[in-house]
């Protein structure tokens, strides 16, 4: 067993609840203890990149203390938490005058400066236990589904502070498909924005994007679009015009191991 | 007994108006062993030198030290007035007042105050200088070219033509470099074929040029004048004696599916090939990643059908040495891989090319017989985006920080030619700015979009997204109308940034010469000396030192030939006696100076020494070359025991002038 400091996210408890179930499940089955702790807060949804906005911060600085006070690397499952929290580790780690406010408000029984390692669930796929390992525990593989990987534009950019694939042209999900047995598709719009909150104000705007991005998938012959983010899962799913089905990377991860009712989250 | 005389030059009013140049002459006249000290407004000037003579006549002087500009502007005028005079030239410091102190002060009492401290230690340094002599090296008359493009080829060319030898590496089986598979060059729209194979065909036919080709230089020892290369001579498996070229192997070749390099790999070649058909030379070479006969030994046929009984599955690589006066660098360059910039798809559709791959859809010996047509479908294409500055300008680590300088002139050449060949096609140029500086160039340029109607948009595509449909959505923003265009293309070609050929940087290494950030080979002067390296007797053309377009290299080249030519006239050559030296009782034969040394000047031997009690000791000690040392003194640094001294930068005299300024 291996210990990772989780967390979940907001969005985990109420909207993608599945997204949330399958990941716990399939970690267990892994042998990838996840350890939630107790007191975790809102990420604050999107990263301000304003330099004096320290508040916003503060939150995904405390999940990332605990982390490095329980001595475990952290693991995310949503994009935008994801990005929250470590583009935060970034600058903390980066940025001096950053983190010695942070620090100075907060007021922690030990300066934090970045010392936890975030990974995005995936990146434990593929650095912790390795994709090659993970297809030998593949019960039930997703044999001729073609499957359009759907990264949107939190889960890779930017590429300095997340590190953790090429933006342009990514693979890790690509990769993922075909060790739980799937063909991936390659399609251009992979990493464009479905228009996330737009939808709020100009409801238009992400009506166009997320068609382009359901449409090209279905074009280059996807039978299905997975996605690590429940605002990219609602836009697609709501407001693309399309019914091309849209799925967690974890419901499709937990098929594949051979778990038993995965839902399908709407 | 020391007799120094100082030289306080005022520079017309660039040292005058922030030093008091009197006040200094005054004040360094008492110093130790000065016995003349004199300001004078122009010391370079005839007048002024004959000053400095007439002062070592009438007052016998041993040292003279100039308080005037920086040593690289009159260093040289100096010694050679002192020689004139009968003073060793390597008796003159110069101390300077000038771009170190009267221009970067505004006080002048501080500047004053300063020029003192400099004058002041430059005599504590001439007080321990020694006479010193030059030495002379011989000059193999042969030079090397590495490289066979048009570059190296223009190089091989003007050296020849001046009655030397000249021997070309190069490591395709083929010279003629990029240049070969361009199709037509601006602004004057030439075949590029038509004027560089009568230059391949005079290289190979030219008594003084001995090509090598499918090799690579494998090790550089010596220096100027004096170089011993290694070659790797790469087994071809064909006896380059006895093949004839009459490419029967290559018909009869049953391993048909290899990617074929001359056409950017958008047809097949066999496994025995010829690269294309007025290859120099015009021999068959075996790819032994492809060849079934080598690879599993089933097959055999070339061998059986040649005729002149060239083919040699046995053949191994042979190694060569040989020796020469100069060497040529003309590596050249290749456009970057576009996997990096997979927002322009061209890793999910074969519709979006690479512009070299656009000159071989275009050419008429390409895979399409020069029409040109979509690789995906063999369609004409109706409409044509081209991206420019793909990996150019970029400031991140996916490209290149530098303009690649001919990408907007090859991209306005294939516009107008497409539109020329084909009226109903539509062409559309994204740029971030278009440059033209060159003769004719602009001219080009706005014949493109006045008169062929070619659509220049100013600003950058975000997405390039293939469709179902066959068709390329091009997503990008028009600046100067403030919005986002959407086109359907059937074509998209990449302008891709040049970068130097992968070859060149273990090249340097070996030829100890510097290089840029960006793996360039870097001048000995920027402005000044461009076609020389900072290393003696290595030379620059073409692409391998910077981005430049075909004109440019070939000046380039024959400015490198010319400096060749300029060394290799000479029977031998002065060396600079400022080296390295080492005190073998000293040397503990730790190799630190060996290590640090970037000339390899600096050998070991084993030498006999006779010790005190009359016995005789072998010692492993260092010995420089003083005709490789280029007397940089990183080796001084690195002595621990202090054994390593340089000529007129002794350890001594640093020092002196370290006590002279914290005095």
């Amino acid at each position: 067993m291996k210990n990772f400091t989780y967390y979940p996210g907001c969005t985990l408890r109420t909207k993608a609840k599945e997204l949330d179930r399958c990941a716990r499940v399939c970690a267990e089955i892994l042998g990838i203890n996840l350890e939630e702790p107790a007191d975790w807060q809102c990420c604050g949804g999107a990263y301000t990149t304003a330099k004096d906005e320290i508040a916003t911060k503060l939150s995904a600085v405390r999940v990332l203390n605990s982390a490095k006070e329980a001595g475990n690397p952290l693991i995310t499952v949503c994009s935008a938490c994801h990005n929250v929290i470590k583009q935060t580790n970034y600058d903390i780690s980066h940025d001096d005058e950053m983190c010695g406010k942070v620090n100075r408000y907060l007021g922690l029984s030990e300066n934090y400066s970045g010392e936890t390692i975030v990974y995005h669930y995936l990146e434990m796929l593929r650095d912790v236990i390795g994709f090659e390992n993970l297809a030998k525990q593949v019960k039930k593989p997703l044999k001729g589904v073609k499957i359009a990987p759907y990264y949107g534009c939190l889960l890779l950019r930017p590429k300095k502070a997340l590190a953790m694939d090429d933006p342009e042209n990514p693979s890790i999900m690509e990769n993922f498909i075909k060790a739980i047995g799937g063909t991936p598709v390659v399609y251009a719009q992979r990493n464009e924005c479905c228009g996330a909150y737009t939808i709020f104000e100009d409801k238009n705007q992400a009506v166009e994007r997320s068609a382009k991005i359901a449409e090209s998938a279905r074009e280059m012959g996807a039978d299905m679009i997975i996605t690590a983010c429940p605002l990219c899962m609602y836009n697609l799913k709501k407001n693309s015009g399309c019914d091309i089905p849209v799925r967690y990377f974890t419901e499709v991860l937990a098929e594949a191991l051979g778990v038993e009712e995965v839902g399908n989250e709407q | 007994m020391n007799r120094i005389g100082v030289f306080v030059c005022h520079c017309g009013t660039n040292i005058a108006s922030t030093v008091d140049v009197k006040a200094v002459a005054e004040a360094l006249s008492h110093e130790r062993g000065v016995v003349i000290s004199q300001d004078y407004q122009y010391m370079c000037s005839e007048s002024g030198q004959n000053l400095v003579k007439n002062a070592i006549k009438e007052h016998n002087l041993t040292g003279v030290v100039i308080c005037s500009c920086s040593p690289r502007m009159h260093e040289n005028t100096f010694r050679k007035a002192c020689s004139e005079a009968g003073l060793n030239p390597y008796l003159v410091e110069i101390a300077n007042i000038r771009e170190q102190c009267s221009w970067i002060h505004k006080d002048i009492t501080t500047a004053t105050e300063k020029a003192v401290i400099l004058g002041r230690t430059a005599i504590a340094k001439v007080t321990l200088n020694t006479p010193l002599t030059s030495m002379e090296s011989p000059v193999v008359k042969r030079a090397l070219v590495i490289g066979g493009g048009i570059a190296g080829i223009q190089s091989a060319l003007d050296i020849a033509e001046a009655g030397f030898e000249v021997d070309i590496v190069e490591k395709e089986p083929t010279i003629g470099g990029k240049m070969a598979q361009i199709d037509k060059t601006f602004p004057t729209l030439d075949c590029a074929a038509c004027i560089l194979t009568p230059k391949m065909v005079e290289a190979s036919q030219n008594e003084n040029i001995n090509i090598y080709s499918f090799s690579e230089v494998s090790d550089v020892k010596g220096f100027v004048g004096n170089f011993t290369v290694k070659i790797k001579r790469k087994a071809r498996y064909v006896d380059e004696t006895k093949c004839t070229g009459c490419g029967l192997c290559t018909e009869k070749c049953p391993m048909k599916k290899v990617p074929n390099e001359f056409n950017a790999g958008l047809d097949n070649r066999t496994a025995i090939y010829i690269p294309f058909a007025q290859a120099v030379p015009k021999i068959a070479t075996i790819d032994p990643n492809y060849c079934m006969m080598l690879k599993n030994g089933k097959c055999g046929v070339c061998s059986k059908v040649c005729t002149a009984g060239a083919v040699d599955y046995k053949q191994k690589d042979e190694f060569i040495e040989k020796k020469y006066g100069a060497i040529v660098v003309a590596t050249g360059y290749n456009p970057i891989s576009p996997e990096k910039f997979d927002e322009y798809a061209y890793s999910q559709c074969p519709d979006v090319v690479t512009s070299l791959e656009l000159e071989r859809l275009m050419n008429a010996a390409g895979p399409n017989g020069g029409t040109l047509l979509r690789p995906s479908d063999k369609k004409h294409p109706e409409k044509i985006v081209f991206i420019q500055c793909v990996g150019s300008r970029c400031d991140d680590d996916r490209g290149k920080p530098y303009c690649s300088k001919i990408c907007c002139m090859y991209t306005a050449k294939h516009a107008m030619l497409i539109r020329e060949k084909y009226p109903d096609t539509e062409v559309y140029v994204f740029y971030i700015d278009v440059r033209t500086p060159g003769k004719n160039f602009d001219e080009f340029y706005r014949r493109a979009v006045e008169q062929y109607n070619v659509h220049y948009i100013k600003g950058m595509v975000g997405k390039v997204t293939p469709k179902a449909n066959g068709k390329i959505e091009v997503q990008g923003s028009d600046m100067l109308a403030d919005e986002q265009l959407r086109i359907d293309a059937d074509l998209v070609v990449l302008a891709m940034a040049i970068e130097p050929d992968k070859s060149a940087r273990p090249l340097a290494t070996m030829l100890t010469t510097q290089m840029d950030t960006n793996d360039f080979f870097t001048e000995a002067h920027p402005k000044l000396r461009p076609v020389e390296s900072a290393t003696a007797g290595i030379f620059l053309s073409g692409v391998c030192q910077g981005p430049k377009d075909i004109p440019e290299t070939v000046a380039q080249a024959s400015a490198a030939a010319a400096k060749a030519i300029g060394l290799l006239c000479k029977n031998s050559i002065t060396c600079n006696p400022c080296v390295a030296h080492s005190d073998e009782l000293m040397c503990n034969g730790c190799s630190a100076c060996e290590k640090v040394c970037p000339y390899g000047a600096i050998t070991y031997e084993n030498k006999e020494f006779r010790m005190p009690d009359r016995t005789v000791a072998v010692r492993r000690v260092a010995s420089v070359n003083p005709a490789v040392c280029q007397g940089c003194g990183a080796c001084t640094v690195a002595c621990p025991s202090g054994a390593m001294d340089l000529n007129g930068f002794s350890n001594s005299q640093i020092m002196a002038e370290v006590d002279a300024i914290c005095k």
